[in-house]
């Protein structure tokens, strides 16, 4: 199920958020990394099928993007700061997530990264091991986007979509219990 | 004489009692023109009796030299002095400098150890080191990767190298060693990966390993002797390290000894604390967790445990219990008392009797700490000794998934490692604090060897109805339980303090600035602005008949972590949060040590 074509309600959505948030573009046809453009069991993807986040108007976020703030919070932010900012350790992830294409952002996390020289001493470890990350990658992919998009402001989202039964269920099958 | 001090060494595996004083590294810690041991002295209270500089002239303080260490990321610790040589230590990679100060600082030699760079993420927090140690014309280092190696004073050369633990599991090292008689005693680091703590003694001649004493475990693993070992005057019984924990939770349980090692020569006991249980998801490990966040006094010679207290039974807010434990000799009473006084990141000020283990005073330190009403005081109540938490901060209660908000301190403490000073002339205690609050939110983590394994979502920002600032410079009574003064600063004071004779109080601050102030009130005297942050300790040491006080700035740690950035504010209401003052406005990267003096 990719692909689907989207129910026009969702382009005017999509096309209020990129005003909003990415800034507005002149051609209909442009496809951005950001803006939402189908959704599917509560997850929300781009035009390209990349996961991406969902704020509403009233503040209400995807209930990915609240995942991912808790998850950022628990496995990231030790080195990489409060809400994806960055610290003195490690860089602002808020801006990898959008810098990044998802699948080197993906890569990344899985197998880590070394930039150790004279003037740097960084190292990513490999996450791919790791189910407590791993179960939850779009989850904060989609956290650290809504970040870096300006779209969401710092602290704990307040108002949330709820957990869909899909989410659930991967997220079960995902940990193994 | 080496033969003497093996067969020695020997002896005190088989079990015998040994008493090998060690006179030459006493006289070189005791010689206040040095400053031989990274705490000041075996007692850590960080007391200097040079009064060269004094409250009446600190005003004129000024630079007098400096150096870059060439390393960026978080300096903790402080260089030492011993004659005529400065040793200057670096975060990871762990570069040591030995300087000649007869030579202007010339570079003596420099030692650079090969590490897999593997470590750096396993390393909760940044990648600091708490400094190297001296003794028997060896300088003792411990790395990053805890390779704990001996060089020699003279030339750099490695005489031994030993492995203390496995950074593929996520152990690794932060702190210094503590050399004590013929032994260099190290810690661990790892809680957040499910390292399970512990104690080593290696023989300071050739490395060999004495004994290890695990924070929890059998008896056999902990060291304990279920009947003369005692918790608050009773026995502690048989297995104690494992009774209160559920299966097998115990061996990935955390209590990791990161923190700073004291020692009584007289009682041949050696004090620290052990830090949170593993994982921080409370409702993952039912029971007290024993002997995670206890206060530990060894025997340094059998490493056999002769009295504990357990300060946070069964955590729920990552409270360490590794801060320091400063060793005193004062009267309460009228009678003297040989007192151990300790700041936990709990939020209490503890003193205890250090030979028997009894609880004398638990207090507040900060007034916004809010998780628990009290410390009990009554030997004849049940529950003696423990802290009676406040339901509403109780994030067990509260249970997984709930958002628990508004608990004072948050997890990096009412303070964390920097240490305290205490000056016998006033009797107080120096201590820099953090000042912040948090929100903690736990869950169900899976453990991995070697990953993180945490299990809570944090948010911080500073204390509501305060100054507004995220840290306090206080003076403590530790016979009363009382703050003297308090001085309020804008981030959290992540530097080590200094007392001396000549009645001043040295502390840095995460902007960078070297403060000192009047022991006795607290007033600002003197204020410099070094090149970065500073979450080093201020040291004092003479040279050629003239005082000089030192500090490495260079920001980083948990600090800069944390802070970078600035917290939130949660008075702004839900989601609409600005950034707190950011530090990273104020400084940025880089180690320097700058050297002060008087002008001549």
């Amino acid at each position: 199920m990719t692909r689907t074509r989207p129910a026009l309600p969702m382009i005017l959505a999509a096309w209020t958020l990129m005003a909003g948030a990415a800034g507005a573009q002149d051609a209909p046809a442009a496809k951005d990394n950001i803006t939402a453009a189908r959704h599917e069991n509560g997850r929300y993807y781009t035009a390209d099928d990349v996961p991406t986040f969902n704020i509403a108007k009233d503040g209400t976020v995807d209930w990915m993007t609240y995942s991912g703030f808790r998850r950022y919070h628990s496995e990231c932010h030790v080195c990489h700061g409060p809400e994806g900012e960055g610290s003195s350790y490690a860089p602002a992830l808020k801006k990898s997530a959008i810098t990044m294409d998802y699948y080197d952002f993906v890569e990344v996390v899985t197998n880590g990264r070394k930039k150790v020289n004279v003037a740097e001493n960084s190292v990513m470890p490999a996450f791919g091991q790791n189910a407590n990350v791993m179960c939850y990658l779009d989850d904060i992919y989609t956290y650290l986007k809504a970040r870096g998009a300006d779209a969401l402001p710092r602290g704990r989202p307040g108002k949330k979509e709820p957990k869909s039964d899909a989410i659930r269920d991967t997220e079960s099958d995902c940990l193994g219990h | 004489m080496k033969r003497l001090l093996t067969m020695l060494a020997l002896m005190s595996i088989g079990g015998a009692q040994v008493a090998l004083a060690n006179p030459e590294l006493q006289k070189q810690i005791d010689d206040p023109n040095q400053w031989a041991i990274q705490t000041g002295d075996y007692a850590n209270q960080r007391y200097s009796k040079l009064d060269q500089i004094n409250k009446d002239n600190v005003g004129k303080l000024q630079v007098a030299w400096t150096f870059s260490t060439g390393v960026l990321r978080g300096h903790e610790g402080s260089p030492l002095v011993i004659g005529d040589m400065m040793y200057v230590h670096t975060p990871f990679p762990n570069t040591v400098y030995a300087l000649d100060l007869s030579k202007e600082g010339q570079i003596v030699w420099k030692y650079e150890p090969k590490q897999d760079p593997e470590v750096i993420p396993v390393m909760c927090c940044d990648t600091v080191n708490r400094g190297v140690a001296y003794a028997d014309n060896k300088i003792f280092l411990h790395q990053a990767d805890t390779t704990v190696v001996a060089l020699d004073a003279k030339t750099g050369k490695v005489i031994w190298s030993v492995k203390n633990g496995d950074p593929s599991k996520g152990e690794t090292n932060t702190a210094t060693v503590l050399p004590v008689k013929d032994k260099v005693i190290v810690g661990i680091s790892g809680g957040e990966f499910g390292v399970r703590g512990s104690v080593t003694a290696y023989s300071m001649a050739d490395g060999k390993l004495l004994w290890r004493g695990y924070s929890m475990g059998p008896d056999s693993d902990t060291l304990m002797d279920p009947e003369k070992t005692t918790h608050l005057g009773k026995p502690v019984g048989k297995d104690s390290g494992t009774a209160t924990w559920e299966g097998d939770q115990w061996k990935i349980g955390g209590g990791t000894t990161w923190g700073w090692y004291s020692y009584d020569p007289e009682e041949n006991l050696m004090y620290y604390g052990s830090g949170n249980p593993s994982t921080w998801n409370p409702t993952q490990r039912p029971g007290d967790n024993r002997w995670s966040m206890t206060i530990w006094a060894r025997d340094v010679d059998t490493g056999m445990a002769k009295w504990v207290y357990q300060m946070t039974p069964h955590d729920e807010w990552d409270y360490d219990g590794i801060n320091e434990m400063i060793l005193t000799e004062q009267q309460v009473d009228g009678k003297d008392r040989k007192l151990l006084t300790h700041f936990d990141r709990n939020g209490f000020g503890y003193t205890l009797d250090r030979v028997t283990g009894e609880l004398l005073v638990a207090e507040k330190y900060d007034p916004t700490v809010n998780w628990a009403t009290e410390v009990v005081m009554d030997p004849n109540s049940d529950q003696y000794g423990r802290p009676q938490v406040v339901a509403q901060y109780s994030t067990e209660k509260n249970g997984e998934d709930t958002n628990s908000t508004g608990i004072c301190p948050a997890a990096l403490g009412t303070k964390d490692q920097q240490p305290a000073a205490f000056s016998p002339k006033t009797e107080l205690f120096y201590v820099p604090t953090n000042h912040v609050c948090m929100d903690y939110e736990p869950f169900r983590v899976t453990y991995t060897a070697g990953q993180p394994y945490v299990g809570a979502t944090l948010s911080m920002y500073p204390p509501k109805d305060s100054h507004g600032g995220m840290g306090n410079f206080i003076a403590w009574d530790n016979k009363e339980g009382k703050i003297k003064w308090s001085l309020p600063e804008a981030f959290s004071v992540w530097s080590g303090a200094l007392a001396t004779a000549g009645d001043v109080v040295f502390y840095g601050t995460l902007e960078g600035y070297l403060k000192a102030v009047d022991a006795a009130t607290g007033k600002e005297l003197y204020r410099f602005k070094t090149p970065s942050g500073v979450i080093g300790n201020v040291m004092t040491y003479s040279h050629g008949g003239k005082q000089y006080v030192a500090v490495l700035s260079g920001v980083g740690g948990w600090a800069g972590i944390g802070l970078a950035a600035g917290l939130t504010n949660p008075n702004d209401g839900l989601g609409a949060v600005g950034g707190y003052s950011a530090l990273s406005n104020y400084t940025a990267l880089g180690g320097t040590l700058t050297v002060f003096s008087l002008p001549n």
